[in-house]
């Protein structure tokens, strides 16, 4: 999802046996639903396991602004112009609530933003994709966003407190953005039969990259099964993918269009859909940083950083020589 | 590297007369810039008329392991509640 296949750094699930009193009783206030805040104990494998995967999810937010902000300047009228601004403020706030809720749990923000820059963690594998017509802003906020609404309605009741807080706020932003998305591709689609042929392309690009937001078959990770256990992962990868699936589908059909993928059917003994085998080599080779876009997406965020330093210093001399000067008067 | 901004807290008190209410943090370099920050990061659609923001650093909260001593006095004085007077069904405006 904005946070894929986050190393929890256990080797096995860990049951009653292998825990020591402290750990038991940290796993029986998460059994019985009880939220865990930032200065009660934890395991330090729940804590780490929490940073990287709040962290992920930040950086998501915040590299997902490149995408979009690459169509502010060319929208095609100025209340979609208006609109798409509204939508990246959105995702800048998102990553803002993230990037706190993640401090609560003793890391700086300079040392995520440091980590980021350095390669050492992630963000969505979907960001690495380019947005070439303008339906592709249309098609990133149905699918992209609708993909991480599916991913983040159960987040809200996860076991730690700053987090779960932080993704109600969201899920309350989210369903603008996969609106717009839709109403984007709904224009397109009533139009002419070039505009329509581009909602097409566009669903023809982001289908299967949308698909491997969720993240590789969850049978194969112990990582899944410990954080569904600390319920920092309440629904399993195959669960969300299935259910973004039966939902996204239909509203496909209503614009006219159709995804790229020949074996996609209604299944009427499970009632859901069928669909075809997902390339997971490409889910991997994006992972490892060779994706369309990986290159340029954190050369930006770098650079933005980097020219944004002398804002930053200048902001606290002037906090600093205020703070001088009010001493200076009170003594 | 050089100073990151420090933390603050940020309160918010929506239209309809409640409390200020914890709504996240933010960094600011001083209180000014913390206020205009919280405007653009949490009243984005109308959620508040008015906001406090407060250094981190200087909140003191009460430790998880007090919450024995602190808290469990009150749960064997249930006299505190109205419910605990059984009244007469006849009697009203009580």
């Amino acid at each position: 999802m904005y946070a894929q296949m986050v190393d929890t750094g256990v080797r096995k699930v860990q049951d009653a046996a292998d825990m020591t009193p402290d750990e038991a009783a940290f796993q029986a206030r998460i059994d019985a639903d009880v939220k865990i805040e930032p200065k009660d104990w934890m395991p330090e494998a729940y804590r780490r396991t929490l940073v990287r995967q709040i962290q992920q999810h930040a950086h998501s937010e915040i590299v997902g602004m490149l995408p979009e902000g690459n169509w502010i300047g060319r929208a095609p009228s100025l209340k979609r112009k208006a609109i798409l601004m509204a939508k990246v403020q959105d995702e800048g706030g998102h990553g803002l609530y993230l990037y706190s809720a993640a401090e609560t749990l003793g890391v700086s923000r300079d040392q995520l933003v440091a980590d980021l820059h350095a390669g050492k963690v992630k963000y969505s594998s979907i960001f690495n994709y380019p947005t070439l017509s303008w339906a592709d802003i249309g098609a990133i906020g149905w699918l992209v966003d609708g993909a991480a609404i599916m991913n983040q309605i159960p987040l809200c009741r996860c076991s730690f407190g700053p987090y779960a807080r932080a993704m109600i706020r969201i899920c309350k932003e989210e369903s603008f953005h996969q609106r717009q998305g839709y109403d984007i591709l709904l224009a397109l689609c009533r139009g002419t039969p070039e505009q329509k042929a581009m909602a097409q392309d566009a669903l023809n690009r982001w289908w299967w990259p949308s698909l491997m937001m969720f993240g590789p078959p969850d049978a194969e990770s112990v990582h899944s099964a410990q954080s569904a256990k600390w319920k920092i992962k309440l629904l399993s990868n195959d669960e969300l993918r299935q259910r973004f699936v039966d939902q996204t589908v239909p509203q496909a059909d209503h614009l006219g269009i159709t995804m790229p993928d020949p074996l996609l059917k209604w299944n009427a003994d499970t009632g859901h859909y069928d669909f075809g085998p997902i390339d997971w080599n490409e889910f991997h080779q994006v992972l490892k940083g060779n994706g369309p876009c990986n290159r340029e997406r954190l050369r930006a965020r770098v650079k933005a950083w980097e020219d944004g330093a002398w804002v930053r210093d200048a902001a606290v001399a002037h906090a600093e020589k205020r703070a001088a000067r009010a001493a200076k008067v009170a003594a | 590297m050089s100073t990151e901004w420090p933390l603050w807290e940020i309160f918010i008190r929506s239209m309809h007369g409640l409390a200020h209410k914890h709504v996240g943090s933010l960094h600011a370099p001083d209180a000014e810039m913390a206020i205009k920050n919280a405007r653009d990061v949490y009243t984005r659609r109308n959620e508040g008329v008015s906001i406090w923001a407060v250094r981190s650093a200087d909140i003191h909260a009460s430790a998880p392991g007090d919450r024995g001593p602190l808290f469990e006095p009150a749960n064997d004085k249930v006299y505190r509640h109205p419910t605990f007077f059984p009244m007469p069904e006849e009697v009203k405006h009580l």
